[in-house]
């Protein structure tokens, strides 16, 4: 029984990483979307955490806990200060309508499941459906970056292309301690590198509108 | 009592013998109703046959030999299951139009382009159905292309009809091509051209997937699946109505039988990967359909984009059955198959009921365009009320007869996680999507459709005078939707009829249904599905007219007539109304400008300018964009490139014919 | 004795769901207005317009034809029959193998389909306006809501709806993401199909805003007292559906003694409470949105679903 549920609550927990990922490319409305990462953010931390005891891999709590305090909390504190303080709470522009991105995002879970699944044939099968969960997320973060033009808007879907990539270690029964950290701080900088990034596109052009870039350096006329 | 197929074969030759007659009779005044009359009373003798071959002995099969045709091995006929089906879809199908035509045909210009041809078509389309060998069904499938052009073209003044005559005859000669390709490849270098000597065969799996998708050119062309359907909404309409009932109603399921033919019975196991393309085409065939329906607003033009919807949910089911039966999942594949005769037979009956109406329509008030119509259900309320039950039952709502099918087609969905493919898996779930969104957009067509022309206020003096049409018209309609509403209660005899054929095609049959209590269906256990067109009949009539008798009973049964409310600012004017571009508004919007580039531009003048302002809306067929403008520019440019073949010295040309003679000999010589 | 003890359970359900279902708007509007600090009309209103309401002349346009006057009869018989089928209180009802889920949900386009035609019958700018919105909100929840039931079905083998219902009160079934995606989208569906806030407010009179109050702007006396109680009556059919596929402890099995009926009708009230207050609470939270902002969110219910269905779809394999 008991193998039965945990099972079944891992699965639950990483089926709603997927599904709060979808609400990610749903949302049109920065402040939203913030919003929406960090309940991303907190059901990783929860589907990690639950790895950490299903496995007793005490380390994983360390990761569940990064998690729940940088990504949920700090994170998206510091991205709404952002947002406020540029003054960019408006419409997120989308490059595809919503429709057709979530269209997309269907086409990528098929993809990630069908792909998953057979080239794994005999794992475990909690491994191969979070395997399998994971490639979504992770698939479905690189959507959000590609069809939104704002960049705050791509920094949140590089993080949640990240949360991916830590789902399917926890899954894969447990990473190291240190590469956990490594990604952590990675992010860190990433986040920080982008947050400066921002502040310089906008001192020089004005707006975050990353096709901005395209027309500076000769792109797009 | 076994029907001899011989019997089949003079009602064919009575038929033509109509033809020629018909011919004969010119333009007098009595033909219309004489020829009529003749084709319904053999086409009324044939169901009548069929119909007591189907109860005696439904899996008997009859064949013959005539002398015609090539010498070795004559023309061959054939009644089996699948033939008797479509025999009697042909034969019913002919036997109403027919009924309708002696009243419609007397409002007809030119009868003398229609009657014979009518009656040819018809024999045509016999013929198809019971051709055994390969020759004489491309012979008959060309007759009866020949047959229809001729009737697409009858009304030859109009620039529309030329036109849709000409894309036509191109597709059709296209389709008869494939066929023609797909035949001989089965044939082999022994030319068995005989339907048990292909049956006999076993092909080699490349010759198996040539001949499929040869299939597909040959029979989708015909019956109209995306992306071979541009010619579908030209050609239906542009006959007069009947025909067009005809043509959209029985000519695309004879398309149809040609490929089970072929597919189900002559060519053995295609690879699993073509179940996947007929699924995936199908479910695309039934979206696009209903879109471009939704946007069409001539009446006949809306319902042959329909008729495209309906091709594709009857070949998902037929895809679906083919992927059971390929993974040995008998009694599913006979869900699936069950589900697409099903919907074969159903769309048969609505769709020509449809056209009924709209040549009701069109006889009462000279008008196609629904932007004229309106207000039709007062001035035509039998009309209208037959109109209402082909509306319902199409768009696939209890208890009428297009729910029974969908729903058979959604059980067969659910069958399908069971099967081994992972592409299927996949694919399935999806298509069971695009499916239940085609069901619902087909429902607002038919609201856009039904409201738009026979609801509100009348648009145009024409439609302010029409009125009912003749009484044949009438009984044609009505029996119609009487049979829309007997399939729709009482599936499962439906069910048990199509049993003979399941079991000789997919290797399987659904478990008999009409000894089910209460004459429900269930088509694999109760506990699974179960629906019961009849009770839910019974509870709708008892608990509406219950419920107002007890309301005129106990409260109140006053009315006043009085002006409409409209919200405080009622509008005399009929303009006022929402339009059928209007009604399709919001959808060409949220999914318009995906499907078809639809494109608004508002051209609002500034103020102080009196003009008026215009909205116009521009959408495009990408199948004609992205397909046939490329194809035809390419033919274009190279008749230009070879126009220089025109002016050669007759040196030049003998030692061109001398270079293709060398050539061929060359290849014959490194072939063998 | 069986089957007249069958017979009436179903002939209770029928009666309870009727009597039921203009408490629960009732109910719904109550609570809605305490949320919002106003005393509110009581909780029995309803009742007292329906009644004022048919004891009225109707009121009916001058060309309006025959069909205006039989559509209010179908809409609400269709969706009593299809309310009638949904297991409340007790489950194995007699004649619940009439129609399964996918033929409940037609029952429902049934009664939408008239009162699309019936919205267009006066000929007027605002019945168009709303049959127009309606199919095309219909067109996206319809097969939102079939996926969903594909989702259901693929979990329970059945798309009976008493046999969906037992199995999920059954432990076997456990925690699934697609029985979790399905539950969110049958919500969605169920708010835009109830024509709730945020998809159409049932409030409103304002012109522009409104989808289900612009068909029925002509309707007057007994006819809208019919449509009016096909509203509730809905309403009621999907809080049920909801409660009894994803909260389905307390349904009555057949057979079982009037005690355990007792139970099931106290659970049953119990959900449907809870039910109507999470509706009222989530409509006073929340905007109306604007009409072409209600594709995407069908769109995601239809996401969700088609996700839901496609999952087991593939871990069905595992």
């Amino acid at each position: 029984m008991y193998g039965n549920l945990s099972f079944d609550i891992a699965h639950l927990l990483a089926g709603g990483l997927v599904l709060v990922s979808f609400m990610m490319l749903y949302q049109d409305r920065l402040y939203a979307l913030i919003n929406t990462y960090a309940l991303h953010a907190l059901v990783l931390s929860l589907s990690v955490a639950w790895q950490a005891l299903v496995q007793h891999a005490p380390h994983l709590f360390v990761t569940a806990a990064i998690a729940l305090g940088f990504k949920a909390i700090v994170i998206p504190v510091a991205l709404h200060r952002i947002v406020k303080r540029l003054g960019i709470h408006r419409d997120i522009e989308t490059v595809v309508g919503i429709g057709p991105t979530m269209l997309a995002g269907m086409g990528l879970v098929a993809l990630s499941m069908v792909v998953i699944l057979r080239i794994t044939p005999d794992a475990d099968p909690l491994a191969r459906e979070d395997l399998a969960f994971a490639l979504s997320v992770l698939l479905l973060g690189l959507l959000v970056m590609v069809t939104r033009r704002n960049a705050v808007s791509q920094v949140i879907g590089f993080m949640a292309l990240e949360n991916g990539l830590i789902l399917a270690a926890t899954g894969a029964r447990g990473m190291p301690l240190v590469v956990e950290i490594s990604v952590a701080f990675s992010v860190v900088i990433a986040f920080i590198v982008i947050g400066i990034f921002l502040f310089r596109i906008r001192e020089r052009f004005d707006t975050v509108d990353v096709g901005a870039l395209d027309e500076f350096r000769g792109e797009r006329q | 009592m076994t029907i001899d197929v011989s019997l089949f074969l003079w009602a064919v030759a009575a038929l033509l013998a109509t033809a020629v007659v018909a011919v004969a009779l010119g333009r007098s005044a009595s033909a219309s109703r004489l020829v009529y009359g003749a084709t319904l009373g053999i086409s009324v003798v044939a169901v009548v046959m069929l119909m007591a071959h189907l109860v005696s002995a439904p899996g008997e099969i009859s064949m013959v030999r005539l002398p015609l045709g090539l010498p070795w091995i004559g023309a061959g006929f054939r009644l089996d299951a699948l033939s008797a089906l479509f025999l009697l879809i042909v034969n019913f199908g002919g036997a109403i139009a027919s009924l309708y035509g002696i009243g419609y045909g007397r409002h007809e210009d030119a009868p003398h382009r229609v009657l014979p041809f009518f009656a040819a078509f018809l024999a045509g389309m016999n013929l198809v159905v019971l051709a055994d060998d390969a020759f004489t069904f491309l012979l008959s499938w060309e007759f009866m292309s020949l047959a229809s052009w001729a009737l697409v073209v009858s009304n030859h003044r109009s620039e529309d009809s030329r036109r849709a005559g000409f894309v036509y005859l191109v597709m059709a000669s296209f389709g008869t091509l494939s066929l023609l390709l797909a035949f001989g490849l089965m044939a082999g270098p022994t030319g068995g051209y005989a339907f048990d000597t292909i049956r006999e065969m076993t092909h080699a799996p490349l010759t198996v997937a040539i001949v499929f998708i040869l299939m597909l050119f040959g029979a989708g062309s015909k019956a109209g699946l995306v992306p071979l359907h541009v010619w579908l909404p030209l050609a239906h309409p542009a006959a007069p109505s009947h025909v067009s009932a005809l043509m959209s109603g029985v000519m695309t399921k004879v398309a149809i039988y040609g490929f089970i033919r072929v597919v189900f019975d002559l060519l053995g196991e295609p690879a699993w990967w073509s179940s996947a393309v007929l699924i995936m085409l199908g479910g695309a065939t039934a979206v696009l359909g209903i879109l471009y329906a939704l946007m069409e607003t001539d009446l006949k033009r809306l319902l042959a984009c329909s008729t495209i919807e309906n091709i594709g949910v009857i070949f998902v089911s037929l895809g679906l059955a083919l992927a059971f039966r390929s993974n040995a999942m008998g009694w599913a594949a006979a869900l699936a198959f069950t589900a697409a005769l099903f919907h074969i037979v159903n769309h048969s009956l609505f769709k020509s009921l449809l056209f009924f109406g709209a040549g009701a329509v069109i006889t009462a008030t000279g008008q196609r365009d629904m932007e004229k119509l309106g207000g039709l259900i007062h001035r035509m309320p039998w009309t209208s009320f037959a109109f209402l039950v082909g509306c319902v039952a199409i768009s696939a709502l209890p208890p009428l007869n297009g729910f029974v099918s969908e729903w058979l087609t959604f059980q067969a969905v659910l069958q399908s996680p069971d099967l081994p493919e992972w592409g299927l898996k996949i694919i399935v779930p999806a298509v069971g999507g695009l499916l239940a969104f085609s069901a619902a957009l087909a429902a607002s067509c038919f609201v856009r459709a039904f409201g738009i022309t026979f609801l509100g206020r009348s648009r145009s003096p024409a439609a302010d005078q029409a009125h009912e049409v003749d009484r044949f018209s009438l009984s044609a309609m009505f029996i119609l939707a009487a049979l829309c509403l007997a399939a729709g209660i009482l599936p499962g005899f439906v069910i048990d009829a199509l049993s003979p054929i399941t079991q000789a095609l997919v290797g399987g049959s659904i478990p008999p249904q009409s000894n089910a209590p209460w004459l429900s269906i269930a088509p694999i256990a109760e506990s699974r599905s179960s629906y019961n067109g009849l009770l839910v009949f019974v509870f709708i009539a008892v608990s509406a007219w219950g419920a107002a008798l007890l309301v005129h009973r106990l409260a109140s049964r006053d009315v006043r007539r009085s002006a409409a409310w409209d919200c405080g600012f009622p509008d005399a004017r009929p303009q006022t109304q929402y339009t059928a571009g209007s009604f399709a508004q919001p959808i060409r919007r949220v999914f318009g400008t995906l499907v078809f580039h639809a494109r608004e531009t508002v051209d609002m003048p500034p103020p102080g300018d009196m003009r008026a302002a215009r909205l116009t809306v521009e959408t495009r067929d990408l199948a004609w964009d992205w397909i046939y403008t490329p194809i035809a520019r390419g033919i274009g440019f190279a008749a230009i490139r070879l126009n220089r073949l025109q002016f050669l010295t007759i040196r030049q040309y003998l030692s061109l014919v001398f270079l293709a003679l060398v050539a061929l000999l060359l290849v014959l010589a490194l072939w063998t | 004795m069986d089957l007249i003890r069958d017979l009436f359970v179903q002939g209770m359900q029928m009666a309870v769901v009727l009597l039921l279902a203009p408490l629960l708007t009732g109910f719904v509007r109550k609570i809605k207005a305490r949320l919002l600090r106003r005393q509110g009309p009581s909780v029995i209103q309803p009742y007292r317009d329906l009644a004022r309401l048919l004891r009225k002349e109707a009121v009916l346009a001058e060309n309006a034809s025959w069909l205006f006057r039989v559509a209010p009869y179908l809409i609400f018989a269709s969706t009593w029959v299809a309310a009638a089928l949904v297991p409340t209180f007790a489950g194995g009802l007699v004649f619940s193998w009439t129609a399964d889920l996918i033929a409940i949900i037609a029952l429902l386009g049934f009664g939408r389909f008239f009162l699309a035609l019936a919205g267009m019958d006066v000929g007027t700018s605002f019945g168009g306006i709303g049959s127009s919105r309606e199919m095309l909100i219909a067109s996206l929840a319809e097969p939102a809501m079939l996926l969903t039931v594909f989702t259901l079905a693929l979990v329970a083998g059945s798309t009976q709806l008493s046999t969906v219902a037992a199995l999920m009160s059954s432990p076997e079934v456990g925690l699934r993401v697609s029985l979790g995606m399905a539950l969110v989208a049958l919500i969605m569906v169920a708010v835009a199909e109830n024509g709730r806030i945020p998809v159409d407010n049932p409030a409103t009179h304002l012109e522009l805003t409104m989808v289900h109050e612009a068909m029925i702007l002509e309707y007057s006396g007994r006819h809208l007292a019919m449509i009016e109680f096909a509203a509730s009556l809905k309403l009621l059919l999907y809080l049920s559906l909801i409660a009894c596929i994803f909260i389905p402890w307390g349904i009555a099995a057949p057979g079982e003694g009037p005690a355990r009926f007792a139970l099931g009708a106290a659970a049953y009230l119990a959900k449907i409470g809870i039910g109507a207050f999470c509706l009222a609470l989530f409509e006073t939270a929340i905007a109306k949105m604007r009409v072409f902002r209600v594709p995407d969110f069908l769109g995601a219910a239809l996401m969700l679903g088609l996700l839901g269905t496609l999952l087991l779809f593939v871990s069905r394999s595992l």
